[in-house]
């Protein structure tokens, strides 16, 4: 990963990597993603929020096919999602993904969680894969964990690793689904400020977190869902002083009262 | 005292058990890996395939699956296992019939070992790209065999005890030549004694060493 920082204004260009046009998807009876329209630009970083079971984490899970849709189409990078099979797995790669319960492989230490990608999947020689999972593994602060395993490492560390098991793929794009949210109040800041240096540094980033202060230092735009639906955009200061909609405002003075 | 043992063979039998029971688990852990992988695969052919065998052959007795695989497979359907001798087909239609029926067990076991995986594990690995083969292979079984080390263990057990039925096809293992002895000399209680006293021996040390094992080799979440 090079180091050169871009401003959050000019990161975003007309160039669109991640696009989403008329999705809907169905959990039986339950229309969970309605008609979305969502363009995510190169560089650019947005962050969703929305009520319990407003369908976030679906939105999430479509855009890296964990969960397939009903109808509409997605494309990353100009290519619509194959389906199921070696393409779509080769495209999973271009898509990192952090989970709010981190998720790491509970056999493998934290080093082989980062290595693991690079080789089965990147076809990455061995020894070029350890040094890239320990300068990464550095990079978000868990360098000297390398050799633990997961249930030795306190939650953040967890999360971190995470991130850093994403990033050994060389992702396109991240997505993250609540990374915080499983976190003791005191871990929240070093996984964010992670996350606020991958910003900078003008990676592709769909944030779902209620953290506010993420929202407001590093988000280009912050996407309100409610049922399902893509309710309102809007850059993030003029979303959390002036939202339009009245379901924003009225989640908006419940999570801010709290 | 132990002169009825004279002019047997007896750890010659005990052999052919030990000989047995090691391909015979050999064969059922595979074949029984790759049928839980079948009933947790996205193909329905193969989940069905999977399901319709363990829910027959773990119903039928063994004696029958091991009667079938001598008396079908052999003398209708002239199956020779690549044997030119006699005794050597016995033993290897047995060996089938053991892998054949174990392995539904194993299937069983290792299911519900993939069942204590956390979804999110499986997830992890298909979003860092890894096919379903690989997330299988490499992230979900070897935490699955972690957590069922025991019940296979119980298994392996119960495979050992099993191979007598073999002697039900003239297989020359421990059972066989236990019945002969009772059939020639007077002390058939000690002659049962040092047979079972041998299943022990055979058994005991398995289960301890592969209960420590599975303590030693479960996961930490
Ligand atoms: N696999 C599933 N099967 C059935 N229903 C599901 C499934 N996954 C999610 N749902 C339902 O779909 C709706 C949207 O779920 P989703 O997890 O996307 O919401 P969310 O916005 O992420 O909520 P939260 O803030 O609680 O994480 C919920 O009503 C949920 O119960
Ligand atoms: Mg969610």
């Amino acid at each position: 990963m090079t180091e050169v920082s871009v401003a959050k204004e000019d990161a975003v260009t007309a160039d669109e990597l991640v696009v989403l046009s008329g999705v809907n998807k169905h959990f039986g009876p339950l229309h969970v993603l309605q008609d979305i329209d969502l363009t995510i630009g190169r560089g650019e970083v947005v962050v969703v929020i929305g009520p319990s079971g407003s369908g976030k984490s679906t939105l999430c899970r479509t855009i890296n096919r964990l969960e397939g849709v009903d109808s509409g189409s997605i494309t990353i990078d100009g290519d619509p999602l194959p389906a199921e099979g070696r393409a779509l797995a080769r495209l999973r790669a271009d898509v990192g993904m952090v989970f709010q319960s981190f998720n790491l492989f509970a056999h493998k230490t934290v080093l082989e969680n980062v290595v693991l990608g690079q080789v089965k999947v990147r076809k990455a020689d061995r020894k070029r894969a350890e040094e890239k999972a320990r300068a990464l593994l550095d990079r978000v602060g868990v360098g000297a964990q390398a050799d633990k395993y997961p249930a030795q490492l306190s939650g953040g560390q967890q999360q971190r690793v995470a991130i850093a098991r994403a990033l050994a793929m060389d992702p396109k794009v991240m997505l993250f689904d609540e990374p915080t949210s499983a976190l003791d109040p005191e871990m929240i800041n070093e996984v964010l400020e992670v996350m606020q240096q991958l910003a900078q540094e003008g990676m592709t980033m769909v944030v779902v977190t209620h953290e506010m202060g993420f929202a407001r230092s590093a988000a280009n735009r912050v996407v309100f869902m409610a049922d399902g639906r893509i309710v309102e955009q809007a850059e993030p200061e003029q979303f959390f002083s002036n939202p339009r909609s009245e379901r924003a405002r009225d989640f908006l003075s419940k999570i801010l009262h709290h | 005292m132990f002169d009825f043992l004279e002019g047997y063979d007896v750890l010659g039998a005990f052999w052919t058990t030990v000989q047995l029971t090691v391909l015979s688990a050999v064969g059922a852990l595979v074949w029984g890996t790759l049928l839980a992988a079948m009933r947790v695969s996205p193909v329905p052919l193969m989940r069905g395939f999977a399901n319709v065998y363990v829910n027959i052959v773990r119903n039928i007795p063994l004696t029958i699956i091991v009667l079938f695989a001598s008396l079908g497979l052999a003398d209708i359907f002239g199956a020779t296992m690549g044997a030119s001798d006699f005794k050597i087909q016995g033993f290897r239609l047995a060996v089938l019939g053991l892998v054949g029926y174990t392995s539904a067990f194993v299937c069983e076991a290792i299911r519900s070992g993939i069942n204590t995986v956390p979804m999110g594990q499986a997830e992890a690995a298909r979003a860092i790209g890894l096919n379903f083969s690989q997330t299988l292979r490499l992230i979900v079984l070897p935490q699955a065999f972690r957590a069922v080390i025991g019940p296979l263990a119980n298994v392996l057990i119960a495979l050992t005890k099993n191979t007598t039925v073999a002697s039900a096809i003239g297989v020359a293992e421990a059972a066989t030549l236990m019945k002969t002895m009772m059939e020639n000399e007077a002390q058939t209680l000690a002659i049962g004694a040092v047979f079972a006293l041998g299943f022990v021996v055979l058994t005991l040390p398995v289960g301890l060493l592969l209960g420590w094992a599975g303590k030693r080799l479960a996961v930490k979440r």
